[in-house]
């Protein structure tokens, strides 16, 4: 998706922190070659500190010795990436055509209801953020939501709350 | 060890043949471990199945086997038993107890988890009698749902890699070539090209290097096949892949996957690095002087992202953004390169048809679509789930007879194929046998394989907003038609389903629709209007319903286009 993106600037009390970035650089330091390897390691990155702030995106481009604008060029391009941090658990609900036509609509309504928080947002608290997904393969079980890798299948409206419980 | 040899490959698949018939196991359960029985729980009932089994210490006679996707994902998680082929649907943890005590140990078949039949309220035991199976042929997706897809030796004992035995010791890159066109396979991936002539001129192509990459990139929302597939059964993609590796003469092959299925990603690893220990990939494969090698390469997340020149460029790391064609991939592709791609279904076709040959393939099918399709069955339909039908095969059949009907006692409203860029199949046409062209005739497309029923309750407008809003976000915005007409197609399409929208929005919607495309740099933009075309030609007054300045009569039957425009749809 190329919904645009906000710039991300990194906030100041908010350290990255230095291993981080040791074990990014063992990383591209072990790929074979690193021409077209650009979004395998934003891929890295984005396991490592859970997001890409742009201080990452500047360390990745002077790193691989491109500009910065072409790191951010792509990474606003995925929609996997993300530039602001996460929640401590991600709640995706599929938005895919087999979930849309068996109510998901409804369902990621009522989260954003409850979590009072709009997609790609995060809670308050720092616990939840919201993603909107498009499908996982899993349209067996429409509508379905993910917190985290756990898949939830044939997910009724009131059932949303007792879900998102279990991670409080 | 290494198979190094034809013979020694024949030599493993011998053995473990052998080794099936003299061991004391004298039933196998099946469990699927596909993303949406594992979703399920199905992990969890394996591990119980386990448990029980060595507290009743009938471990020498019954073994436990994790598969591929059975199809039935509606009805998941299954499990089934062998010999026996009975079929328990919706098994939970706690039923693993009386699956042992009772089936296994006694004998008596657990009826409370047999299938039940929608309309005679039957229960069935086999599911070779069951209809979801029985209008099926199970060709791509031939070892899902049958063999464990982690234990390459599985797949060997099922005629895996005898293939690819088979081209690298008879065949020469043409005979390959030929027998693939010969067979009348078409690509999977939406297009339907020939995948025979595709070899062929990459093949003809100038230079040493070339490549050979496998699209998993499934980007049409509601669809899985590419996905059961890789999950179920890898290694038969890796074969397919150096098969046709060796035809068009490269050396090297990348798999280009969503990011989304993780389990297809470890799947896909595992099979690889089994297939490289055992020198089935990488130098020198079977003894013969052939090199290839699979990588593969994780998407972020970018449905234009399957169209192929975006492909290529997101597997250079770059934006996924489509380039013209031509310079087609076959001519210029990865890194500039001759570069075949072709899709993950399309790959699973390839090693029966050398085994079985192409007149075997080309009978099956249509005249000008031979062979099978895998459709990914979902919406409101009883039987949700992945079905392999010969083409030809009509609509009614498959949703009727296989998918069991509509949910919940609703009536049939549409049929979406071809995802967002595909349109709406009406009551009317449900008899038209399946295929490319036929379905190009009737409004919409065969795409690559997603099937969503609709009902009476679902709104057309609705469908048509649904997708529209797709197609506007996964704009890459290269072009200026698609990337601001779906927008306004967008906007225009908000209006309307709020009541807000006048006759003359109607008509820039028309008007828009043709503009992008017809304008548009590639087959997203192409084909993003198709949702709103067909859904204004089959449901006109569910449009006209909606505009508040029009006294419009509902006539009888389907609606035809009477505008004030005098633009045709
Ligand atoms: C917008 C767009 C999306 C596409 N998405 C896919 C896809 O998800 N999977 C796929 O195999 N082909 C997809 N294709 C088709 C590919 O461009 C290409 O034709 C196909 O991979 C060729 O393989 P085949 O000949 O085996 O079908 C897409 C095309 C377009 C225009
Ligand atoms: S549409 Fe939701 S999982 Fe496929």
């Amino acid at each position: 998706m190329t919904r645009p993106q906000e710039i991300s600037v990194v906030d100041t009390d908010l350290e990255l922190p230095q291993e981080g970035f040791i074990e990014l650089e063992g990383y591209i330091d072990n790929i074979k070659t690193t021409k077209g390897a650009l979004i395998e390691i934003l891929h890295k990155a984005q396991e490592i500190f859970g997001y890409l702030p742009r201080d990452v995106q500047l360390y990745i481009a002077r790193k691989l010795g491109i500009p910065g604008v072409e790191v951010f060029g792509v990474v606003s391009f995925y929609s996997y990436f993300n530039v602001k941090p996460m929640g401590k658990h991600t709640i995706s609900v599929c938005m895919g055509t087999a979930c849309f036509v068996r109510g998901a609509d409804k369902i990621i309504n009522k989260l954003k209801d409850n979590l009072g928080i709009e997609s790609n947002e995060i809670t308050e608290d720092g616990l939840f953020s919201l993603k909107d997904v498009r499908c996982i393969g899993a349209c067996g079980l429409a509508p379905v939501i993910l917190v985290d890798d756990k898949v939830y299948g044939r997910v009724k409206e009131d059932q949303v709350n007792e879900i998102i419980d279990k991670y409080r | 060890m290494k198979v190094d040899s034809l013979q020694k490959l024949n030599q493993i698949r011998e053995e473990q043949r052998q080794e099936n018939a003299n061991n004391s196991i004298v039933k196998k359960i099946l469990i699927c471990a596909g993303t949406g029985c594992l979703a399920s729980e199905s992990e969890k009932l394996l591990e119980i199945l386990n448990h029980v089994i060595k507290a009743r210490k009938c471990g020498d006679k019954v073994k436990v086997v994790k598969t591929g996707c059975f199809g039935f994902c509606e009805q998941g998680p299954i499990l089934k038993i062998e010999p026996d082929d009975v079929f328990y649907v919706r098994v939970v943890p706690k039923d693993a107890r009386t699956i042992i005590d009772d089936h296994i140990i006694q004998g008596k078949i657990v009826e409370r988890l047999l299938y039940e039949e929608p309309t005679s309220n039957k229960r069935i035991e086999k599911q070779e009698d069951m209809p979801f199976y029985k209008k099926q042929m199970r060709l791509a997706i031939r070892n899902c749902g049958l063999i464990n897809p982690e234990d390459v030796y599985e797949y060997i004992e099922h005629e895996g890699y005898s293939a690819l035995g088979k081209v690298l010791t008879e065949m020469t890159q043409y005979s390959v070539i030929d027998e693939i066109k010969k067979s009348g396979l078409r690509g999977r991936g939406g297009g339907g090209f020939p995948t025979g002539l595709k070899w062929e001129i990459t093949k003809n192509q100038h230079g040493n290097t070339k490549f050979i990459i496998c699209n998993a990139d499934e980007g049409d929302p509601g669809a899985f096949m590419d996905r059961s597939i890789l999950e179920g059964d890898p290694h038969g993609v890796i074969e397919a892949m150096a098969i046709g590796g060796y035809a068009i003469g490269a050396h090297k092959g990348i798999v280009y996957i969503r990011a989304e299925y993780p389990m297809a990603i470890s799947r896909l690893n595992s099979a690889i690095i089994q297939a490289r220990d055992l020198g089935l990939l990488g130098e020198n494969i079977l003894g013969t002087d052939f090199n290839f090698d699979i990588e593969f390469k994780l998407g972020a997340g970018a449905f234009v992202c399957g169209e192929e020149t975006a492909l290529i460029n997101s597997c250079e790391g770059k934006r996924g953004e489509p380039n013209y064609k031509p310079p087609y991939p076959a001519e210029e592709g990865y890194w500039g390169y001759p570069t075949c791609v072709n899709n993950v279904e399309t790959f699973a076709n390839i090693p029966p048809i050398i085994l079985q040959g192409s007149t075997w393939f080309s009978s099956i099918g249509t005249e000008k679509s031979r062979g099978t399709k895998v459709f990914a069955l979902a919406g409101k339909i009883n039987n949700v789930g992945l079905v392999e039908v010969p083409m030809g095969t009509t609509l009614r059949e498959i949703i009727y007879d296989i998918g069991g009907g509509i949910q919940e006692g609703h009536q049939f409203k549409a049929v979406q194929t071809g995802g967002p860029s595909g349109g709406v199949i009406t009551e009317k046409d449900l008899d038209t046998p399946i295929d490319y062209d036929n379905l190009l005739g009737i409004g919409s497309m065969m795409g690559s394989g997603g099937m969503i029923v609709l009902d009476d309750r679902d709104s057309m407008v609705n469908m048509a907003k649904f997708y529209l809003q797709f197609t506007m976000d996964e704009s890459c915005g290269r072009c200026t038609p698609c990337r601001i007409g779906t927008k306004r197609m967008y906007e225009l399409l908000v209006k309307i389903s709020n009541g807000e929208g006048t006759m003359a929005d109607i008509d820039a919607l028309k008007q828009l629709s043709y503009m992008v495309k017809n304008s548009s740099l590639c087959g997203l933009g192409q084909t993003a209007p198709n949702p709103v075309i067909s859904t204004m030609k089959y449901f006109w007054d569910e449009y006209m319903e909606l505009i508040k300045d029009v006294d419009y009569p509902v006539r009888e039957g389907t609606s035809q286009i009477n505008s004030r425009v005098g633009i045709k749809v």
